[in-house]
């Protein structure tokens, strides 16, 4: 504990030195509009932002805490364009737009977006207190999950999100299909084999997660706005001064403790991250908490899960790579490659040969929340704004921003056919009232799933009982089964302790 | 001082503002790396980037192109972005054994130009710290004796350059590397994570991506796949060969560009590399990344390159990869 304050000490020196405060205000400021804009998320932020960052001549510690302060940023702006636009800034906001653009519709964007601030904030402080207490010890369990227990962790992620949104269980169920679908496209990742790529190597690496989100989400949602601008059908919303209340934050505060943790630990393992985070987080909270059925049209509860959850996992991204030099996630893998252009070795030798670059870092993470949440909130009011913008003009802006944010990740002009044409899949699948969302949540832990799961069975020589040979499997195996028997259960009881239908078994 | 520096990073917070993306003028040059950050393309790219820095009049802006191992680079550049002047794309031998198994599909080593290497890089044989497996040696009597016994992992799939150098070792073992037990992750560091965890019991990585683990003491390099034994911080560990193992693989890093690209804009980084070849500046960088010098670039690149292909043509062949 003593070492942990003289740490944090150390650190606080550093991240208030007056360049290192600006330096992480700019990058806070400078994520939330990267991470606004439809398509660029933290990754390609950090990734442009790297060069520049070291080109400025800035110490290690400085140019470090630049950018983890445009990845913190970015977690942050990634719910402004999901609540406002119905289209994720990012890929661990998909979940928010399922309550949080309802919210805008019915007048309350100001109420979503500031929130979500604060659900966001209270998760990445949540993660950078744990951080800095517990890292070591909780790398070293993080890398104790083998494949077989990520399957676990896949199944019980499926198991919360098996009540997902959308009114028919058969077209819930092929949202997922398609998403595993695309998720198998692309060379295998286990024996080289090109599957469904039909020759075209643009393909050939799968689709990028990012422009299943742009398009399925992003340009299908243009393609309805367009379609009620054609047909006289969209209204205009009314300027709305809406901000958080109390009642809403104390309605929502054991959803954000759950969401946090859970973020947290989900963000850790390495391999996955803030969009699996944010997943799982909304589907536990819809299963214990949605009594009313009022998930998914605007319920302050299922905005604040996946907010809180992504930011905590952002922090928890940073654990292995701080402590182990292993990234837990794509961004913390550019921040890694950041350390060693310094020539700082990540890793347990860094805390004590570098301690003011890796506590410096540690305290700019509590300084960046603290900054975020006052920079976020004065400005909700301008972003609620946007919505009054006349649609004619927000159509093209949005399509001109996602088309500069997924041609900016690789600068590959197939990408944009890609999109338009999943955003017309997207368009016609929203006509045929499917949800969206079991096909994004489908393609992501399908993908996981699959290549964890033939991991696991490589490792054994195709022996399926290495998956439940071990307690941290069969842990995860249990609380899937709780999570879906719960509910089913407290319903029973509520309906006999009503009496309103007698129980069954009467 | 501290006023130039609030300066620039104002220019930083302004730049937030206008994204920057991929250029094609000459005097933007630009290194891709055809993969997501934080791996070995990324490693060769900032190679390019700071090693060339003296020497290219702009700095080297470094992209990312991620998609088949490379496939997808390779074949930008052989179908779109084939006279593209100021763009350098990284390859490895990796990428020379996909050319040959046919991975970046219809082209070959002939259809692009060579410019110049990063380095050389080599494998190396990794078990965790508290293994069984002291030497190699040990390893090795036991892929003789049942090749399934030892779990192996590494970032690639079968048939990849990872998978390359673990059957390599079991032929050697005189046993035959479709009975390998090799488990394929997404990437050296999710490899290693399942090292540490003791999923996977023995990694085949590389010598480069250890110099962060080397020091911390958790893992242990049974040996070095490299011809002769390695400068410090790998000065201690031997090579397969001193332990009476013939197997070497050498991962040459460097950078290919368009086919149709200009004798002078080809000539150009020749140059800038040949340069940085002979400053001291280089050979530093080289360090820092965990890279061996081979320095070869423009026709002694393109003499080289066709000499390892025909290598890895018959290795594949003998490995079953190809007929």
């Amino acid at each position: 504990m003593e070492a942990v304050l003289n740490g944090l000490a150390t650190g606080f020196g550093v991240a208030l030195d007056p360049l290192n405060l600006f330096l992480v205000l700019a990058g806070c400021f400078g994520g939330t509009l990267i991470g606004a804009l439809p398509g660029l998320g933290p990754i390609n932020g950090v990734a442009i932002l790297l060069p520049i960052a070291y080109g400025l001549g800035f110490g290690p510690e400085s140019a470090l805490i630049l950018l983890a302060g445009i990845y913190y940023g970015a977690e942050y702006g990634g719910r402004i364009s999901s609540i406002l636009l119905n289209v994720p800034g990012d890929a661990g906001a998909v979940m928010t737009t399922l309550d949080g653009n309802p919210m805008a519709r019915a007048g309350a964007a100001g109420r979503a977006l500031s929130l979500s601030a604060v659900a966001s904030f209270v998760g990445g402080t949540f993660a950078v207190i744990l951080l800095s207490l517990f890292a070591p010890p909780l790398a070293s369990f993080a890398v104790t999950f083998s494949p077989a227990d990520y399957v676990a962790l896949m199944v019980f992620a499926f198991a919360s999100l098996a009540s997902l949104v959308g009114k028919s269980a058969v077209k819930t169920l092929l949202g997922a299909t398609i998403g595993l679908m695309l998720a198998t496209v692309g060379i295998d990742a286990n024996t080289g084999v090109a599957r469904y790529t039909f020759g075209i190597p643009d393909i050939l690496a799968g689709i990028d997660f990012l422009i299943v989100v742009v398009g399925l989400f992003g340009m299908a949602e243009l393609l309805t706005l367009v379609e009620h601008q054609v047909s006289g059908k969209l209204k205009s919303l009314p300027v709305d001064k809406s901000f958080v209340r109390l009642v809403d934050l104390a309605r929502c505060k054991w959803t954000i403790a759950r969401a946090s943790v859970i973020g947290f630990f989900i963000g850790i393992l390495p391999g996955t991250g803030a969009s699996v985070a944010s997943a799982v987080a909304y589907g536990t909270e819809k299963r214990i908490s949605d009594s009313e059925k009022t998930f998914g049209t605007g319920d302050v509860r299922g905005l604040a899960a996946p907010e809180a959850a992504n930011n905590a996992a952002a922090g928890g991204a940073m654990v292995p790579m701080l402590t182990l030099g292993i990234p837990g996630s794509g961004t913390t893998a550019i921040l890694l490659g950041a350390l060693l252009m310094f020539n700082i070795q990540p890793g347990p030798m860094m805390f004590t040969q570098r301690p003011e670059v890796a506590w410096g870092l540690i305290a700019s993470m509590y300084i960046g929340n603290i900054a975020l949440l006052v920079i976020n909130l004065p400005l909700v009011g301008l972003f609620a704004r946007m919505l009054t913008i006349p649609q004619h003009y927000l159509t093209p802006l949005i399509a001109i921003l996602a088309f500069i944010g997924i041609y900016t990740i690789v600068g590959n002009p197939f990408d944009l056919l890609l999109i338009t044409g999943l955003g017309v899949f997207g368009w016609f699948l929203r006509k045929l009232d499917f949800s969206l969302a079991p096909v994004i949540l489908g393609f992501v832990l399908g993908g996981l799933f699959e290549d964890n799961l033939r991991r696991a069975l490589s490792i054994s020589g195709g022996d399926w009982a290495i998956l439940i040979e071990n307690y941290k499997s069969i842990t995860l195996y249990i609380l899937a089964l709780l999570v879906v028997m719960i509910p089913i259960w407290l319903a029973r009881r509520a309906r006999r302790i009503h009496g309103g239908v007698p129980a069954e078994e009467d | 001082m501290l006023l130039a520096r609030f300066g620039a990073a104002f220019c930083v917070a302004a730049s937030f503002v206008a994204p920057a993306f991929a250029q094609s003028q000459i005097d933007n040059p630009e290194c891709i790396a055809p993969a997501n950050p934080g791996g070995g393309f990324d490693l060769t790219c900032r190679i390019a980037q700071t090693g060339l820095d003296p020497h290219v009049d702009a700095p080297v802006q470094v992209t990312f192109m991620p998609g088949g191992i490379g496939a997808v680079a390779y074949n930008l550049f052989n179908t779109s972005r084939t006279d593209d002047g100021s763009a350098i794309v990284a390859f490895s031998t990796g990428s020379l054994l996909n050319i040959v198994t046919g991975k970046y599909g219809e082209f070959t080593e002939k259809d692009v130009r060579w410019v110049g290497t990063a380095g050389a890089d080599f494998g190396a044989v990794v078990v965790r710290a508290d293994s069984e497996y002291k030497d190699l040696s040990h390893l090795m009597s036991d892929f003789s004796a049942d090749p399934a016994s030892v779990v192996v992992g590494a970032g690639g799939s079968v048939g990849s350059q990872d998978w390359m150098k673990g059957a390599l070792l079991l032929r050697e073992a005189g046993a035959s590397p479709v009975d390998m037990r090799y488990v394929a992750f997404d990437g050296g560091g999710d490899a290693i994570a399942a090292l540490l965890g003791g999923s996977i019991e023995v990694y085949m990585g590389d010598v480069g991506e250890m110099v962060p683990h080397v020091e911390s003491g958790q893992m242990r390099l049974l040996a070095v796949l490299s011809p002769e034994r390695l400068d410090a911080p790998f000065a201690e560990i031997p090579t397969a060969i001193e332990q009476g193992f013939d197997v070497e693989w050498t991962i040459l890093r460097g950078f290919y560009m368009g086919g149709d690209v200009s004798d002078s804009d080809y000539q150009k980084w020749v140059d800038a590399f040949n340069a940085a070849y002979a400053t001291d500046a280089f050979a530093q960088v080289q360090k820092e990344k965990g890279l061996l010098p081979l320095n070869l670039a423009g026709d002694e690149l393109q003499t080289s390159i066709e000499k390892r292909v025909q290598n890895l043509r018959d290795i594949a062949t003998e490995a079953g990869l190809i007929n």
